[in-house]
């Protein structure tokens, strides 16, 4: 029984870390929809989406500081929750607008090159976040202040989770529910699965291609964001690389659930986190952070689709 | 062509050179400039190595690094630990080699610089880390390269940190504590003696007949199948002797700076290597050996800068006019990732052909297809 | 009759769709073979099963009985069939001479090792191959450009590099996807020229997919018609012509 308990344990710890990579896969994948392109800065995307974060619940703290809240009671629940939405709001449209703004300034000049030249490009955007952030702020992780008090939820008997947790958790799944009702049922959501099908149908039939491109963006930027300072909760330091390794699983996630496709990017999300978390469980910690290289790999060779993706062929 | 026989002309004249000043400086004060040589030497390998990968067969390999770390780890054990034998043997026949080249003194500071031994260990061992890393190459190239584009540069990445961390687990070589190679037997003689050999290599290798098929695959693979070209094996040639080289430049790398650890070849360090590639021109064996040179120097010139009056100077006017408080602007000079980064993303934005490459690899082509 | 081509009841289905069903075809030696069919019926489909681009779902291609399927585009190539494309693709990054050159490649007796060493075997191959080259495209009228880049030719010689590329391979059987696609008339005339008279000095059989119908029933000697991936004729010229069936195909009710 105290087998399955572990095990359980483990699943939910999983589920946790997997919602993190979820969110930041949902921005790769689909990204790779509408344009066929790896876009290497997202993790970094990420990134400062923790310190935009971090920045405005320093500035809350100025006025309230949260980290008197001990427990999540009725009359405690309003304060952190209104001030929570706010972080997350604020650095959900800071990405927004960064994310947009890369795509303008440094992908858009380029969208009639090859891939490659695209993808060099976004290595060279990644590193210049990453290290431009490290020259104003500095390569020393700087703690995030708490935003709701992390306490083990009662009531669940020898299973331990954490209010952190169950905020990932449950935050990921509204985010789900928005973004699939954004997908689903808007026109610019028809736009974005339209877009992802056949651009030049699309242009042609009157959907302004680089409006819906920049929306997909955003909205893949909004997430990540959603994703950095959910992680903050959890783990509340932020530096200039925090967003390679993510970054990285998150990636190898999207191409698991089949890239482009955005259900695919959660399963794969959530896959990746409950693998890499058993893996440190049952005593192979320094296989960690290998475990998305392997599975990586191993996709690439034997099912480079994924498991929810489609086949392209060139056309000869 | 001929553009290639004047590189490796300049470069063998080079080497002459340095077969005279082979021996490690006795005056410290050039150890300085003796350091920039011998890393524009590495660097040199790395870029042409990595050019007849991405540059002439297209095919984007983003885990260089990571053959350099097979061949740096594997010649350092080799030397430390696997051969103390052999140089003792070595030792015992250098006596022999300098006595019998003894009827030819002029000869000795030209073909075996000081102590014959060191210099046959060294051989030796970067033939040997170049061979595993070869083998590395053959094991990560035939199942990556049928990937295309994209995937293959992630595939690649993700070798090279596979192997990275192979290396921070296995103590034998150090983990993460690094390891340390007793053997310093790196010379500019070799370091440029080995530089010429790549490049030789891989100039001859693409003009003939069958080095055209290297640009085929990059050009149109589907034609190039079409036309009876086996695209795989030309690939993964390509990927191999590149890796092999890389492992050379590892070795060299390890028995210079004596002590190495799994964080110097990372990804950044692949990134390195491939700015050189892209800044010199993807395709031009001259363009890369140009930006190995400068993107060696470069930095090197800006750590200087940074340590000017310079600098903070003019950070002192820029915040009287703008009242804006930013950090020492010196960090930006020293972190020659910001550089590389913004180099990156204007070259493609402006010229991605870098300096010598061709516009055809670089940019789309317009289908000739007239309208029927 | 020994065919130098067959195609055994070849079909091909990509997910739901059959793009090619049921395809029996046979090209005998220098044979002049045309395949014709409305846009989308499945002619490119049929040339990249011969070449092994796709392999058929159901069914078995052979070249003078060897079979065909299962085989690398490239291993097919050097059995011998050669290609050229419905849309143009030459080696942008090389001069005419050297696409050529290229083409070359598969009968190579020395390897990478000779091209290092450069000894006196791979000189001899080298000068071997480069007048061989040179000969075909004096052949063709093109060894004036042999230095020029490709992408700076003419449209039309560049389709006409193309044939020579694919002939530098020694096909036995050559498929020629739409080569003259964006030609006027005269030029039309002189391709017509062209293919029956590389039939003759080459000894080789040829499979014509072509729009032009003066110029499918000009030169060639039967003629396959494809619709939605069906064979619905099959014949001498005059027999297609008149056939209602591929009349229908064309020009509907």
């Amino acid at each position: 029984m105290a087998q399955v308990i572990l095990f359980l344990q483990q699943l939910l710890n999983g589920l946790s870390l997997g919602s993190i990579y979820a969110l930041i896969a949902l921005g790769y994948t689909m990204v790779y929809g509408v344009l066929r392109f790896i876009n290497f800065a997202h993790g970094d995307v990420y990134m400062l989406g923790a310190y935009a974060g971090f920045a405005i619940t320093n500035l809350i703290y100025t006025v309230i500081p949260l980290d008197r809240f001990n427990a999540i009671s009725l009359h405690t629940f309003i304060p952190i929750f209104v001030c929570t939405a706010i972080v997350m709001l604020g650095a959900m449209i800071f990405c927004a607008v960064l994310g947009v703004s890369i795509e303008r300034i440094a992908y858009r000049p380029l969208r009639d090159r090859p891939r490659l030249t695209v993808l060099i490009t976004a290595i060279g955007v990644s590193l210049f976040l990453q290290n431009m952030t490290q020259f104003f702020v500095g390569a020393q992780p700087q703690a995030f202040k708490q935003l709701i008090p992390v306490r083990a939820i009662e009531g669940l008997g020898d299973l331990t989770v954490l209010s952190s947790q169950a905020a990932i958790i449950i935050s990921t799944m509204v985010l789900m529910v928005f973004l699939r009702l954004i997908v689903m049922k808007t026109k610019i959501g028809l736009a974005m699965r339209a877009l992802s099908v056949n651009p030049t149908a699309c242009s042609l039939m009157g959907v302004n291609n680089g409006l819906v491109i920049s929306f997909t963006f955003a909205l893949g930027s909004a997430l990540a964001a959603a994703a950095g300072i959910l992680v903050a909760m959890d783990s509340p330091s932020v530096t200039p690389l925090m967003g390679n390794l993510p970054g990285i699983k998150a990636f190898v996630a999207a191409v698991l659930g089949g890239i482009g496709n955005i259900n695919g990017a959660v399963v794969g999300g959530l896959v990746i986190g409950v693998l890499e978390t058993l893996v440190e469980g049952y005593g192979f910690p320094q296989l960690r952070d290998a475990i998305a290289f392997g599975v990586l790999i191993l996709i690439l060779l034997y099912k480079p689709t994924g498991l929810f993706g489609r086949v392209e062929r060139e056309k000869v | 062509m001929s553009r290639a026989r004047t590189t490796l002309a300049v470069f063998l004249f080079f080497l002459f050179l340095f077969a005279l000043i082979g021996e490690r400086p006795f005056l410290a004060h050039l150890a300085y400039y003796y350091d920039i040589l011998i890393n524009i030497g590495i660097n040199v390998i790395l870029a042409v190595s990595l050019n007849l990968v991405n540059g002439y067969t297209g095919q984007f390999s983003l885990g260089h690094a990571g053959f350099m770390a097979v061949g740096a780890y594997a010649a350092g054990s080799w030397t430390d630990h696997l051969s103390p034998g052999l140089i003792n043997f070595l030792a015992g026949s250098s006596g022999v080699l300098t006595f019998v080249l003894n009827p030819f003194p002029f000869l000795q500071p030209f073909v075996l610089p000081t102590v014959v031994a060191d210099n046959l260990a060294l051989i030796v061992a970067t033939l040997f880390g170049g061979f595993l890393a070869a083998l590395a190459g053959l094991a990560v190239g035939i199942p990556s390269l049928r990937l295309r584009g994209d995937y293959l540069a992630i595939v690649t990445l993700g070798f090279g940190e596979i192997i990275r961390t192979l290396i921070l687990n296995i103590d034998f070589l150090g983990a993460a504590r690094g390891m340390s190679v007793k053997g310093t037997y790196t010379n500019m003689f070799w370091t440029f003696g080995f530089a010429a050999v790549a490049i030789y290599i891989v100039l001859s290798l693409v003009n003939s007949t069958y080095g055209r098929g290297f640009l085929t695959v990059r050009d149109d693979e589907v034609a190039a199948e079409a036309m009876g070209i086996n695209t795989t094996k030309y690939k993964v040639i390509a990927f191999v002797v590149g890796a092999f080289f890389a492992g050379t430049a590892g070795s060299l790398f390890a028995h210079y700076t004596g002590y190495l650890t799994p964080e110097g070849f990372n990804f950044f360090k692949s990134v390195d290597v491939v700015v050189m590639v892209i800044l010199g021109g993807m395709g031009s064996t001259t363009g890369v050996i140009l930006a190995a040179v400068l993107l060696t120097i470069l930095p090197e010139l800006l750590r200087a800068l940074a340590h000017t009056d310079f600098v903070p100077a003019f950070q002192k006017a820029f915040e009287g006019v703008v009242p804006i408080h930013l950090p020492p602007l010196q960090g930006l000079l020293e972190n020659r990732l910001i550089l590389y980064s913004l180099l990156l993303i204007i070259m493609m934005l402006t010229r991605p052909q870098g300096l010598f490459g061709d516009l055809a690899g670089s940019r789309k082509r317009v289908a000739s297809s007239a309208s029927k | 009759m020994d065919a130098l081509l067959k195609v055994d009841r070849c079909t091909i289905r990509f997910g739901g769709l059959t793009a090619v069903s049921n395809l029996d075809m046979s090209i005998g030696n220098r044979e002049l073979v045309g395949l014709i069919g409305p846009n989308g019926a499945g002619k490119t489909t049929v040339f990249n099963m011969i070449t092994g681009v796709y392999q058929p779902t159901e069914g078995a291609i052979f070249l003078n009985g060897d079979r065909l399927n299962g085989l690398k585009p490239f291993h097919i190539t050097a059995k011998g069939i050669a290609r050229t494309f419905q849309n143009i693709r030459l080696f942008v990054s090389l001069t005419v001479l050297d696409n050529v050159r290229a083409a070359f490649n598969l009968h190579l007796k020395h390897g990478p090792l000779h091209a290092l060493t450069r000894g006196p075997k791979f000189k001899q191959e080298e000068a071997d191959i480069n007048g061989q080259a040179m000969d075909l495209l004096k052949i063709f009228n093109l060894d004036r450009f042999r230095d020029v880049m490709c992408k700076n030719l003419p449209y039309g010689d560049q389709r006409r590099l193309e044939i020579v590329r694919a002939l530098a391979t020694k096909p036995r059987l050559l498929l020629l996807d739409e080569p003259a696609a964006g030609m006027n008339p005269t030029e039309k005339g002189a391709l017509m020229t062209l293919i029956e008279f590389i039939q003759e000095k080459f000894d080789i059989s040829v499979l014509l997919v072509e729009h032009d119908m003066r110029v499918v029933m000009g030169i060639c000697k039967r003629i396959y018609v494809l619709d939605y991936g069906i064979t619905i004729a099959e014949g001498p010229p005059d027999e297609i012509r008149r056939d209602p069936k591929v009349i229908q195909a064309y020009l509907g009710e």
